[in-house]
Order: C-alpha cells, then structure tokens, then sequence
C-alpha cells in the first residue's frame, strides 16, 4: 500500500500541469497582502475607467453652460469643470487615457529593449556597442528635458490631437527601452555561458532559435517584473507632460491635463475638486502598480528580496 | 586500418589564450575512432579531455580558444575547417554529445518533450506531431515508463538519472553515426551510473554507432572500451586497446592510474595515489610533463619531450623508457 501511495504521489508532481514555475509564483504572490493590496486596486481603477463612462449621462465631455464650477453635489459627485464637464466622468475617461498611454509604451519599450538586449547579449562585439552606446547616450541625456523637446516639436509639427496620444506613446518607450536593454543584455550574457546553451550549441540549432526559444524564456520572470513597473513610470511621466500641455492636450482628457486646472491661484484655492481627484487617481494607480511590481519580483525570484 | 576509421583526429592543438599566458589544453593529441566500436579517453581533471572532445564538436568558443592546428576527419570532412553551416548540420545529427551534469544542460524553461523535439524538427525536417510520436518513442527507448507524462514536464520534476537519460534521449534523436558522452555519470549516484552505461552501451550496440567515453573511472573503461587513450596534460601519453592497457599498462603514469583503483575484496590500508598534481599548462617546458612526479625519472625527461614509440601493433607509449632510438641513449 504504502508503494501505491508513493506512485501516486510521483504521478502527481509529474502531472503538475503545465508551467509549475507560474503556479509557484501565483501562489507566493497571493500570499503578499501589500502586493494583492495592489492588485485589486488596479482591478478595480481598471474597471472603473473601462466601464465607468458607459453609465455616465455626462459621457463625452457633454459640455453644460448651466453647470459651471459645481462644487461637489448628488447630481455631480466630484463637481464641474469650467466648462461645466462632470469632473468624475471625465476622471474616468481620463484614466482610459493614461492607462493606454502606460501599457501601451511598456508593450512597445519592453518588445525594442528585449529584442535589442538578446541581440547585444548574444552576438557581443560590434551588435553589442552598437546597441548598448545607443542606450548610453539615450540615458545620459535626462529624461524629462529630452521628452519636452521632443513634445515641442511634436506642437510645432501641428499633430492632430488625437494621433497625440498615440505619439507620447513611442515617444515614452522610446526614452524607456536603455534600461530594459542593459537588464536583458546582462541576464543573456549570463544565460548564453551556461550549460544548456553549450548543448544546444551541440546540436546544431539554428540562431534564431536559441535566441527566441532557448534564451528569451530564461528572461521573462526579469521582464515581467521591469514591465510592470515600467507602466507606473510611463504614467507619471504621460501626466507630467500632459501637465504641461505637451503630452495629450485637451479637448483629450488625462490626468496630467487635469491637474492643469491647479495652475491657476483661483481654482488651487477655491476649486480643490478639480485637481484633487486626478491627482489621488494617479498616486492611487502608480502606488499600486509599484506594490504589485515589488511583489512580482519578490514571487518570481526570492533571492533578490534581501537586495 | 585507417580506412574504417570514423573519426581521425590528427595532431588536434587547442591553446586557450587568457591574460595570464597561452593555455596549452589541448597538445598534438592524435588518434582515430573505428566504426561501431568505443574508445575511452582517461586522464585525471584538467588534462584535456573534454577540451578535446569539444574541439572535435566545434564547440571551442573563440575568444579565449583557439584550435591552432591539427585536422579532425569524421566521413571524408575536415570538420576544423568545416564552414558553420556545415558544421550546425552534423552537429546533433551525425555527431551529438552527451553532456557531464544533466541538471544543468537541460534548459529549466522548457519542457522535456520540446527539447527532445528541438534537433528532429532541425534537421530531420520533421512536422510537429511527427517528431511528438517520435520523441515520446525516444523517451521509451531510454527506459523511462510513463513518457507521455514525462514529455510534458519540466526538467527540474525529474531525478538526475532521469534527466541523464533524456539527455541521452536528445543525443539518439537524429540516429547519429558518433556519440560523445563527456564523463556521463559522473553527476550521478553508483546505482544509476551502472544503469546508464548500460543503456549507452545496449543502444550503442543495437544501432550500430561509434562512441567517444570520456571518463576517470577506470572499471567503466573496463567494461564499455574497445580502445584506451590515455591524456595527461594535453597529451596523449599511452594508446592502445583495452586488453593491452589493462595486462600490460607502459607509462608510469598509467600504471598509477591502475594502481589507484580499487579492487573489490582486497583490503588495503591506504589506497594508492600518485603524488603530486598536475603541471600548470602555462609555458610548459619541453620535457616529458609527467616528470616531475614519476618514479621512473631520468635526465633525458627533464630535457626533451618523448617521442610516440610503438610497444606492439595495438599499444603506443610516449615514454623515454620505451624509447629505443639513440637519442634515449644519449
């Protein structure tokens, strides 16, 4: 009996589905509070934004003459804008903006750095200066000055506001992929000296293969985690210019352009509803995607923890 | 003779240039591989052997390596100087290499299966599903029950053994013509080495292949080798078949190396082992390397290196003691 509950219990760890390293993670990622804590808010922002317009009947920025500067009340629940546009729908739907905004350039600056860190890390030599002297120069220039400039001459070039959007996007993963690159570049480094590299070198495997196959699934845990805090950074960097009126520009909304309505002594001071919630929504969202990174990492690899 | 040869390795020298000096690991090492048969390449840690098994692979990476001269014949190819593109289409297929620690030259990422899968879909074109039928065949014939299980799970769920065997497995895919197997059981537990020569041999027999054997451990030499070279920093010091090497060992240091095995049911206070370690192969000197810690010492190996010298058809000593031409006499 006690052979057949041996067998059993074999069969059951060799049966582990697929993927027992995400399950592993899974599971020690649900067991930190402060990074579920994270988690959930996301959630619940996410949702928020996605669906919370549907149900509004101030949808669309409907502009009402009538309803200028309303402090908070049961009819507005976060009050009116200058243009009489309810503050919490416009919230919402400044939240979709700042979400695309942030995912989208962690997608575009996660898939340029990994794709150009294996490619450094593994031909070395000349691929290798190249690429790395090109994210060198990009992280000694600082990061905001470059985006403003950059941003200027977007307004100067007279970009239709809602392609925008669109263009702070590759303009933050442009500036975001160095550090990715360098992450990845190094893991590579490490990866290809390995053993299993040397075997698929012995079998006589093409390039692309050990590249994509072999060596770029090594990295993922990596990724995943600079990914995901990433978009926090894209965010705060997205408000920051939309702040300054050179990132998404009204009539588009986003948190950033929101906060604009601070600038003046009369709103600061009298209007606190107008700048207040977009500034709780980005502290709320940026904190959250950063508990949640920590505690990724944290799951992925315990051994970084006492860094 | 040499025309059923499999393999001929002439005159192979891999330097490894580091900052410290010109790293000789690998030293006009000569010798040829006869078809279906197994050769055993010993020598203690550091004396060349896996150097020399990755050269013949093409696996020296330069920089640091280099194989400065010397040729390797496998099937009318030079394979020194075979292109890349050559070379990626015998590796794993006609030649494949069967590496020492399992658990780490399996990649943690991927499941058994697709790995098994990897070198059948390379080079022998097959489709996905095809080369699923045959791996999970592979996997059988290396004696593991339960493959389809096995197929699908990560190398860190099974045993060393285990992952032995699949390397094995992944070796025996492209049915090649030649097997390295660099120290295979070295990782592994007694029980399991037993097994796993076992399985090399039985399946080395049943397709008919060559075998280069890497090892330290002279009874597994004793029972797989049909062929002995012996290395000793860089060189081969004594080749020839196993029955001479073991009756009628030439070299000191060979004779060291039989000493310092031991013998079941014979007890021995201490067991036997040769003094001293092997020379830095930085600069070596032209002298017999073995010099400093022979017995046998005489002027001459201080000061000239010894030549190959024949003891009969099947056995070659490099040794100033065997050495009958006038420049031993002088």
């Amino acid at each position: 009996m006690s052979m057949e509950l041996i067998r059993g219990g074999v069969k059951k760890v060799v049966g582990y589905k697929k993927s027992s390293l995400w399950t592993q993670v899974l599971h020690r990622l649900m067991k930190n509070k402060m990074a579920m804590l994270g988690f959930w808010f996301l959630v619940l922002i996410l949702l928020i934004c996605i669906f919370g317009p549907l149900f509004s009947k101030y949808a669309n920025s409907r502009v009402d003459a009538a309803y200028i500067n309303q402090p908070p009340s049961s009819e507005h629940w976060l009050g009116t804008d200058k243009l009489g546009r309810d503050v919490f729908t416009r919230l919402m739907e400044a939240g979709r903006i700042s979400l695309t905004v942030g995912l989208g350039s962690m997608i575009l600056s996660v898939t340029i750095g990994t794709v150009l860190g294996v490619l450094a890390g593994f031909y070395r030599g000349i691929v290798d200066q190249i690429v790395m002297r090109m994210a060198d120069v990009l992280m000694t220039i600082p990061n905001l000055p470059l985006l403003f400039i950059m941003t200027a001459v977007m307004s100067e070039w007279k970009v239709p506001a809602e392609y925008r959007l669109y263009i702070v996007m590759i303009l933050l993963s442009f500036i975001g992929w160095p550090g990715l690159a360098r992450l990845v570049r190094s893991q590579i480094l490490s990866l290809r000296e390995r053993e299993f590299m040397q075997a698929t070198e012995a079998l006589g495997l093409r390039d692309s293969r050990k590249l994509f196959i072999h060596l770029l699934p090594n990295t993922f845990p990596l990724v995943i985690v600079a990914g995901t805090l990433n978009v926090g950074g894209a965010i705060l960097s997205e408000s920051v210019l939309s702040y300054f009126g050179l990132g998404v520009v009204p009539p588009t909304a986003s948190w950033g352009n929101m906060i604009n309505s601070a600038n003046s002594l009369v709103d600061f001071q009298n209007r606190p509803w107008l700048w207040i919630p977009p500034g709780l929504a980005i502290f709320v969202t940026v904190i959250s995607i950063n508990l949640l990174g920590d505690g990724l990492r944290d799951a992925i690899d315990p051994k970084m923890k006492s860094r | 003779m040499e025309d059923h040869a499999i393999l001929n390795v002439k005159n192979l020298s891999t330097h490894f240039f580091t900052e410290n000096g010109v790293v000789e690991a690998v030293n006009h090492v000569s010798f040829s591989l006869r078809k279906g048969k197994t050769l055993c390449i010993v020598g203690e840690s550091g004396c060349g052997k896996s150097v020399t098994a990755m050269s013949i692979m093409g696996l020296i990476s330069s920089p640091p390596g280099k194989i400065v001269d010397g040729e390797v014949w496998f099937e009318g190819k030079d394979l020194i100087r075979a292109s890349k593109k050559d070379m990626r289409k015998i590796q794993g297929n006609e030649i494949s290499m069967i590496f020492q620690e399992p658990m780490t030259s399996l990649n943690p990422v991927l499941t058994v299966g697709e790995q098994i899968m990897e070198p059948l879909i390379e080079h022998k074109l097959l489709t996905k599903n095809q080369a699923k039928k045959q791996a999970v065949e592979l996997i059988k014939l290396v004696g593991i029950g339960r493959s389809e299980e096995v197929f699908k799970s990560y190398p860190h769920q099974l045993s060393g053994g285990m992952q032995q065997r699949i390397m094995i497995a992944i070796a025996l895919s492209c049915n090649p013509k030649l097997i390295i197997a660099d120290e295979p059981t070295t990782a592994l537990d007694v029980t399991i080495q037993a097994q796993i020569l076992d399985l090399l041999k039985n399946i080395k027999e049943e397709r008919n292949m060559s075998m280069i054997l890497i090892t330290h451990d002279l009874g597994v030499v004793a029972e797989v080798a049909d062929y002995v070279v012996v290395m000793y920093a860089g060189k081969v010091i004594e080749e020839g078949t196993v029955f001479e090497i073991f009756k009628d060992p030439k070299h000191p240091y060979t004779k060291g190396l039989l000493k310092s095995k031991p013998i079941i049911n014979q007890r021995n206070k201490r067991l036997y082992s040769i003094p001293g370690q092997i020379p830095n192969l930085i600069g070596l000197e032209p002298s017999c390397y073995f010099f400093e810690r022979c017995e046998h010492r005489m002027d001459i190996c201080r000061r000239k290196l010894p030549e190959n010298s024949k003891v009969n058809h099947d056995h070659q000593v490099s040794c100033w003691l065997y050495d009958k031409s006038e420049g031993a006499l002088s």
